[in-house]
């Protein structure tokens, strides 16, 4: 039988903001243990909530950039469980209603499909704290609460999404929209953006759903993608042996490949969810909303488009250029001082993006500026330089810090383009190669490649080809039939 | 000067006078209490913790320095019921889980008594987390009721109630939730006053029921109370269901008089089943505010029936997660197990009295996956239409005149095996409390055994100043002087 | 309520009840329950639920950061701590 995969998923990503959600302590990452923290997100008897202004507002940026319908009313529940990095044993979040609801989210896919994923909701809640385990013989856990009311939003997709591959994408592009609203840092690696998947699978057709497993610990772009393909493997394998598919949730183990089951001996989890009486309901009136609107930024879609439109580029080099805000902005930076913006897209895409990865860096702390790159371009657009001269440019570049023009000057790369200079250079290599010669005036034209090979080795690749082809034309004469 | 011994019997305003008048000093007042504390706490245990030493500190102090103006309670010995946070000093709620706690933090109210220059006497017993009516349910022991040793002082404010009544300090602050503030002051013959949801600020108060909690004074008379209220309202930004209404002069208009005013005395309240004493003392107000003046109506709270019902699952959700903190991670008394869940189960096994535990279960309950919808729900729905009866009828008066309690105070012991009998003598408070109305319980009378008997006044949101003036006006025509305790 | 609705409530509450405990428990809450069910007879249709019993405006704070506490402080009546983290058993 053949089987549809279907997936959701559960997205949590850690607000920037200075504040903890609900008291005055700071978010910074880091500090030693339990020294960011007050009666408030200690849990301590008779304190109470005050919910952190720019959290809504947060919460609304996202809400307006993936299309969602924002409520003008919103409650605050408390998911009541016991655990020691929950000081409340209850954790203050929304249910019945939610903040933002019905929205999308549109990424592209390697086809150049692009798939639009419905959003369930986008809801506010505070952040747990830390259990740390002891190691080896210790017997203890420790508790760090630092992180305990350190605000979350959490974004909750429909099952739309068929495959890793359209997992991954989506990921992509939502972290992509939370940095471009400067919202959140979308670090997965520190669990700034962590994402649970619902996974199940279907006899392809079915209108019904699998029974679906949760899968956790998700924290690269990567084990998403290799545990949603393995859950996917093992519900098949199941099912193709006439078992089924326990609904529960399970723990991506990256050193094994594999996802282990989290089922415990406990009853299973019943939160009593129900309205934080120490929150008012939240309202969120037109004026605050509109007001969020108008500061929003250009965001990844709407910057494709015009990079389509206005710059004449392709749809498979936007999808790259737009994935980071100053990616884009780099870009357009090089875009805007040069003749062509397809060479700017290339390069960028191309030699920047090929040294920044060596290096292991990001665009904002690349050692070729905006600026650098596109005066470089420029002295190949001018003819001053060939294309192949600049790319050892940019590598010099790159190394030195030193500006293109600087480094062309000092070692007399400037390209040879003076017909009067090429010409004796020419009738030296026919009076090297006269067997080249005598063939080519014979009738093989394909040695035009030779003498302009020979004519760029004798000038270190200074000579401008287009002007050596011409030269060599003229030079060599008509050919023999 | 009054002697020494006759000091602890003054109320704030009279002691405020004399120390306003450099007649008497914060440590004579201070020393007075202290006294009478050494004479009657034997038999009445109305506090949880004495904090003697901070005591006297504090009114050293206050007698050293004299602001001027001289800010409202400057000098005057008071006591906080046991579940308000004070820095440094124990907040147990009765509880042996917190046997052990003091707050690295304090109450919003513990910060305004101390700017308006109180001086903290101890902190008063109650029944545990404020769950219950009799003051028995206390890890410390039960508190007797001043005027009759073998009965409660109710609860769950009973340690400040009896301990105001005994003169044991010259006023003190309680909880209420759903009656714990007005039915313990009837009991034992003091005012009690209830505000508006809202009005003053839970910051610091061990939360019970977190829609329902109001700290209030307990004082003995009308005036007292509005000195202390006008202290302890107030917006703070640090609770979010604190109230910005402005806080009125509650002193300046305790002379309004009551003339023209339209009392409204709620059918349901007042029919069949009550205790003919309370009836009688009852009657006795109305006949008293009638000849002020004031007219009265019936009017009808159809929804009463189901108050007490509404309460009890509404306050018990509440409280389930509430209480969920006491965990013996952070704080409190751990019983160690051989894991997780062993150490969870034992802390809060040992650390629970029986009827925190039953509340804590039936909340539970109420919450839980398939229930949620018939119980709590459910509760939350008729509490709305209990909330609009007192729209409704305040439609056609100006305030709401019943009994506190159904009967004078019981005997300890005599509901204590029975929850729902017990839950039931809160029956005239707890509709209030769903409606997040003011209220106040003044006394009225007394049985023939010297009980006393109280009534109370029920008004609309912020109407706390006209509630304390029409009490003044029942102190001043009805003759009766403060009920003093056989002590 | 029966005695393995008294122990799933109790473990959800992590209240370990003993044996008699459960017993006794189990009576009072059905008798408050019997109690209680006196509101399934009332018309509650289209009656909103109150959740708060007065209403009152937003409440919001500035995204300011405040002092925390000193760790001291926020451990000062932790049972168990290592003088940076409270302690608990092994969570497996």
């Amino acid at each position: 039988m053949e089987f549809e995969t279907v997936i959701g998923l559960e997205v949590h990503t850690q607000l920037m903001t200075q504040s903890k959600i609900f008291c005055g302590c700071s978010t910074t990452f880091g500090a030693p243990p339990n020294s960011h923290t007050c009666p408030v997100c200690l849990g301590m008897p008779g304190v109470l909530p005050v919910l952190n202004r720019e959290v809504v507002s947060c919460a609304i940026k996202l809400g307006l950039a993936t299309h969602c319908t924002i409520n003008r009313s919103s409650r605050w529940a408390r998911k009541n469980y016991f655990y020691p990095d929950l000081p409340k044993a209850y954790q203050i979040s929304q249910y019945e209603a939610p903040i933002c609801e019905h929205g999308y989210v549109e990424a592209e896919l390697e086809s150049g499909e692009v798939k639009r994923i419905r959003l369930t909701r986008i809801h506010m809640e505070e952040d747990a704290g830390k259990n740390i385990h002891g190691e080896g013989d210790d017997d203890h856990s420790y508790v760090d609460l630092n992180r305990a009311g350190v605000p979350l939003l959490e974004i909750v997709s429909e099952p739309d999404l068929r495959s890793a591959e359209e997992a991954t994408a989506y990921l992509k592009r939502l972290r992509s929209i939370v940095r471009y609203l400067g919202i959140s840092d979308g670090n997965m690696e520190e669990g700034s953006f962590r994402c649970d998947a619902n996974v199940s699978i279907r006899p392809r057709g079915s209108a019904t759903f699998g029974t679906r497993a949760e899968v956790k610990n998700l924290n690269s772009f990567r084990h998403v993608g290799h545990a949603i393909d393995y859950e996917v493997r093992r519900q098949a394998r199941l099912l193709a042996q006439g078992q089924a598919v326990v609904q529960e949730t399970r723990l991506w183990n990256p050193t094994e490949a594999k996802t282990f089951s989290m089922r415990s001996k406990e009853e299973a989890h019943d939160y009593r969810y129900f309205p934080d009486p120490d929150l008012l309901p939240l309202v969120v009136d037109e004026g605050w909303i509109e007001r969020i609107r108008a500061t929003l930024p250009e965001l990844p879609a709407e910057k494709e488009q015009r990079f389509v439109r206005d710059y004449g580029l392709p749809a498979q080099d936007t999808g790259v250029l737009v994935a980071s805000q100053a990616l884009a902005d780099y870009f357009e930076q090089v875009a805007g001082g040069v003749k062509e913006a397809k060479t700017a897209a290339n390069w960028v895409l191309g030699d920047l993006l090929g040294v920044l990865n060596k290096l292991g860096t990001s665009v904002e702390e690349s050692p070729v500026d905006a600026a650098a790159l596109a005066a470089l371009i420029r002295l190949i657009e001018e003819g001053t330089i060939s294309g192949k001269i600049a790319k050892s440019v940019f590598e010099k570049m790159v190394a030195t810090h030193q500006p293109a023009a600087e480094i062309v000057a000092a070692e007399g790369l400037v390209q040879v383009a003076d017909p009067e200079q090429l010409r004796p250079i020419l009738q030296q290599i026919f009076a090297d190669n006269p067997t080249q010669l005598a063939d080519y005036r014979a009738g093989k034209t394909k040695l035009m490649g030779f003498f302009v090979g020979q004519a760029m080795r004798v000038t270190g690749g200074k000579a401008n080809p287009a002007l050596v082809n011409d030269l060599l034309r003229e030079m060599l004469g008509p050919v023999e039939e | 000067m009054a002697a020494d011994s006759d000091l602890a019997r003054l109320t704030l305003h009279e002691a405020g006078a004399l120390l306003a008048a450099n007649t008497v000093t914060s440590t004579a007042l201070t020393e007075a209490c202290l006294a009478r504390i050494a004479a009657v706490e034997g038999s009445v245990h109305a506090f949880a913790h004495l904090t003697v030493e901070v005591a006297r500190a504090q009114a050293r102090a206050r007698d050293q320095t004299r602001p001027d103006p001289l800010p409202p309670l400057w000098g005057l010995p008071i006591a906080l019921k046991d579940n308000i946070c004070t820095r440094g000093l124990p907040t147990t709620c009765g509880s042996r889980l917190l046997a052990n706690f003091r707050p690295v933090y304090d109450s919003f109210v513990a910060r305004r008594l101390e700017e308006a220059g109180a001086v903290i006497l101890g902190k008063t017993n109650m029944d545990e987390f404020a769950m219950g009516s009799s003051c028995e349910n206390s890890a410390l022991g039960p508190t007797h009721n001043p005027h009759d040793l073998t009965r409660v002082p109710g609860g769950s404010s009973g340690g400040s109630a009896a301990a105001t009544a005994a003169d044991e300090c010259l006023a003190a602050l309680g909880s209420d939730t759903g009656g714990s503030i007005r039915q313990p002051a009837c009991f034992c013959g003091v005012v009690g006053l209830k505000p508006t949801y809202g009005r003053v600020s839970r910051n610091g108060l061990v939360a019970f029921a977190s829609s329902l909690d109001q700290i209030g004074p307990i004082t003995k008379d009308a005036r007292d109370a509005a000195l202390l209220l006008a202290v302890i309202a107030g917006h703070d930004a640090d609770d979010s269901t604190s109230a910005r209404e402005p806080v009125p002069d509650y002193v300046a208009g305790l002379d309004v008089g009551v003339a023209g005013l339209r009392i409204g005395l709620p059918k349901e309240y007042l029919s069949g089943g009550l205790d003919p004493e309370v009836e009688q003392a009852v009657g006795f107000a109305i006949a008293t505010y009638e000849r002020l003046g004031a007219t009265t109506v019936e009017v009808s709270l159809p929804h009463t029936e189901h108050a007490v019902a509404t309460y009890y699952l509404v306050a018990t959700a509440e409280a389930s997660s509430n209480l969920g903190r006491f965990d013996g991670i952070r704080y409190g008394v751990r019983h160690e197990g051989h894991d997780l869940l062993d150490l969870y189960q034992r802390t809060r096994e040992a650390g629970f009295g029986a009827e925190v535990k039953r509340r804590i279960m039936l909340g539970t309950f109420a919450l839980s996956a398939g229930y949620y919808a018939a119980y709590y729900g459910k509760a939350m729905a008729v509490r709305t239409l209990i909330r609009n009866d007192f729209t409704a009828a305040f439609e056609r008066c100006d305030v709401l005149l019943t009994p506190t309690a159904p009967t004078p105070p019981f005997c300890l012991g005599e509901k204590l095996d029975d929850p729902l009998t017990m839950y039931l003598s809160d029956i005239f408070t707890i509709a209030v409390s769903l409606a997040g109305l003011p209220a106040v319980a003044f006394p009225c009378g007394a049985t023939k055994q010297r009980l006393p008997l109280g009534a109370q006044l029920i008004g609309r949101p912020f109407d706390e100043g006209r509630l304390l003036a029409m009490v003044h006006a029942f102190e001043a025509a009805s003759g009766q002087g403060r009920m003093a305790p056989a002590l | 309520m029966d005695l393995a609705e008294v122990k799933r409530i109790g473990a959800l509450a992590r209240l370990a009840l003993g044996a008699e405990e459960t017993v006794a428990m189990g009576d009072q809450l059905t008798r408050i329950l019997d109690y209680v069910a006196q509101l399934a007879a009332v018309d509650t249709t289209g009656v909103e639920p109150t959740t708060h019993p007065v209403t009152l405006g937003d409440a919001f704070r500035d995204d300011v950061v405040r002092p925390s506490l000193d760790p001291a402080a926020a451990l000062a009546n932790a049972p168990a701590t290592d003088g940076a983290s409270f302690i608990v058993p092994r969570i497996l």
